[in-house]
């Protein structure tokens, strides 16, 4: 066991979450996350995402492993672990007839904010988050990007060292991401807190995670900083749509002759370039010399996805709908434990 | 035509595949001629209570005309929860007359009701009730009943295009409610006193209760009287309901 | 931040912590108007009519020789812990539903804490609802058999019996984890009410299985508790039976409700 304030801030050693019905969810992970760094967690729906975070914020017992959090082991100190800790989970969990004000107030009750402290620090939050003019008003009139800021706020109120987010922008426009961007990036980089961050969005991982960890299937599949995990693939990748999509088999064989052909789900195919940008003029020419119509072509650099694509054989995209019967684990988790 | 035949198909198939739907609207009516005529018979005994079919029919009856109200008020339910999902607006789009939607639910209604009906008639039956009406008496009951349902499901589908809410439930529901229950339900209009037997006796529900009781005793009162008032009532809950559409489809 | 973090980890005492939830589960409660009106109104709309209509019955022989308003003012009261047990359920659902429920889960809230806070605005609700029928029945000639002290214990046992179906509400909103779960009961609950002795005395009921029933139904027992206090006066039985059956119910669901509670407040 660490002791809290040296080590690592999140441990984890092979956690494994099974179901009793379905695939595990989590299939054995293993990371570490540094005090005040940003960790990516980045997946399609139903990779495990939200799995993990609700065994680390101790919501769910996992069915083997280990991980500590702030130091302390998830099962067999809990209690230290939510003290330490403050989530946003992937619902913004709000009650609409309460005012923001009230909510605040509330979590630093049962937060152990001592009664002196509490106005103080209910009205530094609200501040903080830009939410003061709306203090008084019920959540329910609330827009999503303010019942996010809340939600971060909520979070918190009792000034935990350690921060999960669990798909925090999902729905949000793009004013109310960039605005929670910048506030969790302060809170990491100015503050020192650690943030664990869950997202399927591959520009909110490269901006503003220090670290990305691709989790599919229950598993992490690649860990680095977004730079390096890029870097990793290197070479542009080449994506072609058949005109007939009945002649799929013969654009794979024309371009089996540069790389291995990986199929995105519906009417793509990708290769990678191994010479670069320049091939791509012998890509075409093979394909016109087979007679092949293209119906279009990209040549993309390098993304987060590319590295997903690399390291699975699917696009994030692709793999989302995949996953779809096994989305929702935080949904299946809560009906469970009501048997 | 053909809007009204698909939307009554859905009503009734939806009605029929899902047992959440089903089962209360036969269980409910069940339950209270279970309940009334259960529990309450011994208001047989009350001096000049003097229905000759006896107390479960006295209640059979009531409890007939009350599902075929309460039928066409979950229609309106249903139209109203089609509002929320947006099913509604995929119907106002592709209904040539639209005025089939509202007939549509409306026939759906009855040939729901009429399931209900004959499970509850069958339940009497076997719990032993007495018919003294003959066919023709009986035949004209149903006819009552026909327009109630008729009438509660037209009132039902208006508020809920008007409102267009599942919220719009109990202002479905509570007058329809209010309206049935201040008839003679326990007791015939004669046997009522103070304020209730006022209301009662002004109350159009009333006049096609009695003469529904009148009809399956094989003594007729008051029968046209209720045929006219059900069928006035079916005229101004078809302008309702018209509204009701109008208003859905200005709001798009 | 440090400051606030360190005093954090001392987690608030049992009392203040149901007070927190308390104070929130009232203010909901007021907030949200069609809880407590119609709640209210609609047994005394079905009290005004069947008070009436089933006047007549006053003249069954062996009928106890009061009104039939008189009789039927215990009703009221029962109806009023149906729709208790229902909303205290369906807002606690919600809870679950929405992910409030796991917001809660990660301060140091006890389960037993968040239970008693969360029945708080029950009991508020079955407060007003308790003067408001009494008031109402005393207002329409109802007199109190047992007086003033009497109606003090009427109010009391209406309270306990609306506590202990809050309790059902409750138990089976952390059970079923939904609000349509919740109020699909509701009907079940309705059931209990009419299968007793709400309409006619027991000895009255002339169908054999109803009469049955009615004598096995714990909510008969409920009932004439709450009747005798207004028609008959100091009926010790019946006292001692309502009051005994209040007890046992508030005991029973909230000893389940409690279980539920570790079952659904799954930490490690």
């Amino acid at each position: 066991m660490n002791m809290a304030g040296s080590g690592p801030s999140i441990e984890v050693d092979g956690l494994v979450r099974e179901f009793r019905k379905g695939p595990r969810a989590v299939d054995g992970i293993d990371l570490a996350v540094s005090p005040g760094e940003i960790y990516g967690f980045l997946g399609p729906n139903g990779a495990g995402k939200s799995t993990t975070v609700l065994m680390l914020t101790t919501l769910l017992p996992p069915t083997s492993g280990r991980a500590s959090v702030g130091g302390f082991d998830i099962v067999r100190q809990g209690s230290q672990v939510r003290a330490s800790i403050g989530a946003a989970l992937q619902e913004a969990a709000l009650d609409s007839i309460l005012t923001g004000r009230e909510h605040l107030l509330l979590q630093a009750t049962l937060q152990g904010v001592a009664k002196a402290t509490r106005v103080r620090r209910t009205q530094e939050l609200l501040e903080r988050v830009g939410l003061t003019e709306a203090a008084d008003r019920r959540v329910g009139g609330y827009s999503g990007g303010m019942k996010r800021r809340l939600d971060l706020a909520l979070a918190l109120v009792h000034g935990p060292r350690i921060l999960f987010l669990d798909e925090p922008t999902t729905g949000l426009d793009l004013q109310s991401r960039t605005a929670l961007w910048s506030e969790v990036s302060r809170l990491a980089h100015d503050e020192g807190m650690t943030v664990f961050l869950t997202t399927q969005y591959l520009e909110e991982a490269d901006a503003l995670a220090d670290r990305v960890g691709i989790i599919d299937r229950g598993k992490i599949v690649a860990e680095d900083t977004p730079a390096r995990l890029k870097a990793e693939i290197g070479n542009p990748t080449v994506e072609v749509v058949p005109a007939d999509p009945s002649a799929a088999d013969a654009f794979a064989e024309q371009l089996a002759r540069f790389g291995v052909p990986i199929r995105n789900g519906r009417d793509s195919i990708g290769v990678q370039l191994p010479q670069g940008e320049a091939q791509l003029a012998e890509v075409i020419r093979a394909l016109d010399q087979a007679g092949l119509r293209v119906a279009s072509l990209h040549l993309h650099q390098p993304s987060l996805d590319d590295v997903f694509l690399a390291k699975t054989g699917r696009k994030l995209e692709g793999a989302a709908a995949e996953n779809e019967p096994e989305a929702q684990p935080a949904a299946r988790a809560r009906g469970r434990r009501g048997r | 035509m053909f809007v009204a035949r698909a939307v009554a198909w859905r009503s009734l198939h939806n009605t029929l595949v899902s047992p959440a739907i089903l089962l209360p609207s036969i269980i409910f009516p069940l339950f209270f001629l279970a309940a009334f005529a259960g529990g309450l018979s011994k208001i047989a005994d009350v001096p000049n209570f003097d229905y000759r079919p006896g107390y479960t029919a006295f209640q059979f009856v009531f409890v007939f005309m009350q599902s075929a109200a309460f039928g066409g008020v979950f229609t309106g339910f249903a139209v109203a929860r089609d509002f929320d999902s947006g099913f509604a607006r995929r119907l106002l789009l592709s209904a040539p007359r639209r005025s089939g939607i509202i007939a549509g639910y409306v026939t759906g209604s009855l040939a729901r009701w009429l399931i209900t009906g004959t499970i509850v008639t069958i339940a009497a039956l076997i719990a032993g009730m007495h018919v003294d009406g003959g066919g023709v008496d009986l035949v004209g009951m149903l006819g009552l009943g026909i327009l109630v349902n008729l009438g509660a499901a037209l009132w039902a589908c208006g508020v809920a295009m008007f409102l267009r809410t599942e919220q719009a439930g109990p202002l479905i529901q509570m007058p329809v409610f209010v309206i049935i229950f201040l008839a003679p339900v326990y007791v015939p209009l004669k046997l009522l006193t103070g304020w209730i037997h006022t209301v009662a006796s002004l109350n159009p529900a009333t006049v096609a209760l009695e003469a529904a009781r009148g009809l399956f005793a094989g003594s007729p009162e008051k029968v046209a009287l209720a045929f006219a008032l059900l069928a006035a009532g079916i005229a101004l809950t078809t302008v309702w309901a018209r509204r009701g559409l109008a208003s859905a489809e200005r709001a798009g | 931040m440090g400051d606030v973090a360190a005093e954090a980890l001392n987690a608030p005492g049992l009392l203040e912590q149901v007070a927190a939830v308390a104070r929130r589960s009232v203010m909901r409660t007021i907030r949200q108007r069609a809880l407590l009106v119609f709640p209210l109104l609609f047994p005394l709309i079905l009290f005004a009519i069947n008070g009436s209509a089933l006047s007549a019955a006053t003249r069954i022989p062996g009928f106890p020789p009061v009104s039939y308003r008189a009789f039927a003012l215990a009703v009221p009261f029962m109806q009023g812990a149906l729709f208790v047990a229902v909303t205290a359920g369906t807002d606690l659902a919600r809870d679950i539903e929405s992910g409030f429920f796991n917001r809660l889960a990660l301060t140091p809230l006890r389960g037993g804490a968040l239970l008693a806070g969360q029945l708080g605005g029950s009991i508020v609700v079955a407060c007003v609802q308790s003067v408001v029928y009494l008031l109402v029945g005393v207002a329409t000639g109802v007199g109190i058999a047992s007086g003033v002290g009497g109606a003090l214990v009427l109010l009391a046992l209406s309270i306990l019996i609306s506590f202990g179906f809050a309790g059902v509400g409750t138990l089976l909103a952390l059970r079923f984890g939904t609000g349509e779960a919740v109020q699909g009961f509701f009907p079940l609950l309705f059931v209990t009410l009419f299968l007793s002795s709400s309409s006619l005395p027991r000895n009255l009921i002339k169908v054999q299985w109803f009469h049955d029933v009615a004598t096995y139904n714990p909510v008969s027992y409920l009932i004439e508790g709450v009747r005798s206090l207004v028609i008959t006066g100091w009926d010790a039985r019946a006292l001692a039976l309502g009051f005994g059956f209040a007890i046992a119910l508030a005991v029973l669901s909230l000893g389940f409700a409690v279980a539920a509670m570790k079952n659904r407040l799954v930490r490690t």
